[in-house]
């Protein structure tokens, strides 16, 4: 990947909407990689916590948009409660979702979920589903 | 006969585990002149010490063995309770029977330990019989001490020695002191200014009546050894009677050419007859003979013309004067490395990539643009800044192995006052690691980066060109495993931090050691930071490696005060574990001379009472033998003899093997 590095990336509107809704500031996470290596999905995600929390300190909300990461992230907390810098990568995740869901994108109708799969789904999956994807 | 005692100590079990102490102690009270043998459990504790005392004093000892640890480790202790007792020091020796004996035996029958117990304590034996009474070497002391360098750490020893009541001669290179230091804007992590808090020590320097400063001077050479240097020392021309001079800037307003500054680094010019910058001590300016007219082809001397005092003189030379001393403080810093060698970043192809000194002169009030950010090529304030880290340093390929240790510091420095002088900037940094290792550096840093908002990037640079006035910087981050590219407006590198050139010359003028890279060598890297293998000469600042601020002044106070403590008594006391030279059998093929690192051996030549020339014979200089052997060794006609370690103490102890 080539990025091109301008300030107004860095410090774009994005960026710091993302922020206020998270309440965190990306600028202070120095990527030690505590959440990546906590993290109970980040073997499935295509950019793990820390790598996604980069993204946004460089100014790149479409890469992080463009992963799936953000609908795996179960919001355990596990990355938070490691973090040395008191950054919460789950509430970045969580305004990722919100951003994308308040935008039109990623939301699902519960109507339209096929019965069966509701039927056979563990409960915490649905509630954790509802919360993350219905928006 | 000999009446020898000997004390076998149990230390505790670690020596007892393995090696059975009483069985050593009889084996030895069979031996012929040992007249009294016993084990104990801690020789080195005071009973036991006790115990030995009483023993040379009961059974009239005039040799004591203790077999024990490491001579290291209670030589010095069984020595002093020998001498307390009335017995020479150097009558009292140790055989080794911890470290080399029962530490390495694993056998707890005690039967592979206790046999070598025995042939150590037996060898000791015979050598101890042949061990003559020693005396202390005493060497007067001359009490006043050279400093080297006039840097910060330089100022610092001066002015501590001067503290301590002692006369200090302080030779500077540069027309002033201050150093390095001088050129700095701001220091980090507490961001004063460098100069204000520099300049009062400069100031105190030049009043201290302590202190003699030889400014735009060179130390030429240095003979004879502790407590007693002779020193020569190069006063360079300044052509300014420094008597006669008041400071007054006349000559330098009104003179009319110029040439490139070298404290500005090249960013500005001076006057060809300069002071360094303004507060420079001593405020005495000198001529810049090659580029002056005056000098070249006899025009102008407009200084002379406008000098009140007539302090100008065209015609003075340079002067060696000869000062003698009894410490010598090594300051003579560092320089940083050439940035031609990295063509791949583009310095002195692109006018706007500078080394880091040069942003610090942009970025001091007192610079050529009087603190403000302006790029060198057109003038303007640059927006977007980016900084390369490790230029240089951490490059076994093409630069130097080591860090550099400052760069990550002043780059996070240099990233903050770039913001605070041009709010609307962007700073990038591309580094390795960040190696922050100081009280309060680590969050320094940090506040560069969330603070001031300077974006770090973890990387390589790969490629630096120029685009319609911009200067394109391409490189990675591998945190977000991407390329990058930025358009700056300038780029400033962080070279590597080097030895002065030349100071492998002055290693060898002042007998010091120096590594591969040229910084001088310490004696010890740990338990002697400050000490070099030349005694009485000491070290601090950087001419021994990379050295932030705080760090320099610490080695200036260390060496200050190993200086003070060589300085409390009029005379010294020196070990008597020194070469001699029998005079008849030395033939003077002056191998010794060559293989002696101490340079302690002199070519002696003898002369009748007319003068005449009679014959040349090695000679040690007690004051420097450090008592090593290498002459031993490499004598052919074996005519020298170490003091404690004769031939034939070794041989006998070899023999009984």
């Amino acid at each position: 990947m080539n990025i091109k590095l301008v300030k107004e990336d860095i410090e774009s509107a994005l960026i710091r909407q993302l922020e206020r809704i998270s309440g965190e500031d990306v600028k202070k996470c120095y990527q030690c990689g505590n959440c990546s290596a906590g993290c109970p999905v980040a073997y499935a995600m295509d950019v793990p916590p820390a790598q996604m929390i980069r993204f946004l300190q460089l100014g790149r909300g479409g890469e992080a948009f463009g992963a799936g990461s953000m609908w795996l992230c179960v919001g355990c907390l596990q990355c938070y409660s490691r973090c040395p810098k008191n950054v919460s990568a789950a509430s970045l995740f969580e305004a990722l979702r919100q951003m994308r869901l308040r935008s039109g994108g990623g939301h699902e109708e519960v109507r339209e979920i096929p019965l069966p799969f509701l039927k056979g789904a563990p409960q915490q999956a649905l509630v954790c589903g509802f919360r993350k994807l219905v928006g | 006969m000999a009446r020898i005692g000997v004390f076998v100590c149990q230390c505790g079990n670690n020596i007892e585990g393995t090696v059975d102490t009483k069985k050593v102690a009889e084996e030895a009270q069979k031996l012929p002149g040992v007249v009294y043998s016993r084990n104990y459990k801690f020789m080195c504790s005071s009973p036991g010490q006790e115990m030995l005392k009483e023993a040379i004093k009961k059974h009239r000892l005039d040799g004591v063995l203790v077999s024990a640890c490491s001579p290291h480790m209670h030589e010095k202790t069984f020595r002093k309770a020998s001498d307390a007792a009335g017995l020479n020091p150097f009558r009292c020796e140790m055989a080794n029977i911890r470290e080399q004996c029962s530490w390495v035996h694993h056998d707890r029958t005690k039967k592979t330990g206790t046999v070598k117990g025995n042939d150590l304590t037996r060898m000791a034996i015979e050598r101890l019989k042949r061990n003559r009474p020693l005396k202390k070497i005493n060497i007067p002391v001359t009490r006043r001490a050279l400093v080297i360098g006039g840097g910060i750490a330089g100022i610092q020893a001066a002015l501590d020695i001067a503290e301590g009541g002692r006369e200090v001669i302080l030779v500077e290179r540069e027309p002033s002191i201050g150093g390095n230091m001088a050129r700095l804007s701001e220091t980090f992590p507490t961001m004063d200014c460098s100069q204000c808090i520099l300049t009062p020590k400069m100031v105190e320097v030049e009043l201290n009546e302590k202190i003699k400063l030889y400014a735009y001077s060179e130390v030429e050479k240095v003979d004879g050894y502790i407590g007693n240097f002779t020193v020569r020392i190069r006063r360079k021309a300044k052509y300014v009677d420094e008597d006669l001079c008041t400071g007054c800037g006349e000559c330098i307003e009104k003179c009319p050419f110029k040439a490139g500054s070298e404290f500005e680094l090249g960013l500005t010019s001076r006057k060809v007859i300069y002071t360094p910058f303004p507060q420079s001590v001593p405020n005495i300016p000198v001529i810049d003979a090659p580029n002056c007219p005056k000098f070249q082809k006899d025009k102008c001397g407009a200084c002379a013309v406008v000098c009140g005092p007539k302090a100008i003189d065209f015609k003075q030379k340079d002067t060696v004067v000869e000062e003698k001393v009894g410490a010598v403080v090594v300051a003579t810093g560092y320089q940083m490395m050439p940035n031609e060698r990295f063509g791949e970043y583009g310095y002195g192809r692109f006018k706007d990539v500078i080394s880091g000194m040069q942003f610090e002169r942009l970025a001091s009030s007192s610079g050529p643009t009087g603190g403000e950010i302006r790029r060198p090529s057109d003038g303007k304030v640059p927006e977007t800044v980016v900084f390369i880290q490790c230029v240089g340093s951490r490059d076994e390929a093409k630069g130097v192995s080591y860090c550099s240790k400052v760069c990550c510091m002043y780059t996070a420095k240099h990233t903050m006052l770039f913001r605070h002088k041009v709010k609307s900037g962007q700073a990038y940094v591309f580094y390795m690691d960040i190696r922050a290792g100081g009280k309060r550096y680590e969050e320094f840093v940090r506040k560069a980066i969330e603070k001031d908002g300077a974006m770090y990037l973890r990387g390589r640079v790969s490629r630096v060109y120029e685009k319609d006035g911009k200067v394109v910087v391409c490189g990675a981050d591998t945190l977000s495993n991407s390329q990058v590219e930025i358009e700056a407006d300038m780029v400033v590198l962080a070279t590597a931090v080097v030895s002065r050139k030349g100071s492998d010359g002055l290693a060898r003028t002042i007998g010091i050691g120096s590594d591969r890279h040229g910084f001088y060598n310490e004696y010890h890297p740990k338990l002697k930071p400050v000490e070099t293998v030349n005694a009485g000469i000491y070290l601090a600042g950087a001419c021994m490696g990379p050295m932030d601020i705080p760090e320099s002044v610490n080695m200036g106070s260390a060496a200050a005060g190993k200086v003070l403590g060589l300085f409390s008594s009029e005379e010294m006391a020196r070990e008597p574990i020194v070469a001699n030279v029998n005079e008849r059998v030395c033939n003077a093929c002056w191998d010794c001379v060559v293989a002696c690192p101490y340079s302690a051996i002199e070519r002696f030549t003898v002369k009748n009472g007319q003068g005449d020339v009679m014959g040349m014979h090695a000679k040690v200089n007690e004051g420097v033998c450090q008592g090593c052997g290498v002459c031993v060794a490499a004598c052919r006609s074996k005519a020298i003899d170490l003091a404690g370690y004769t031939d034939e103490q070794v041989f006998a102890a070899i023999n009984a093997f």
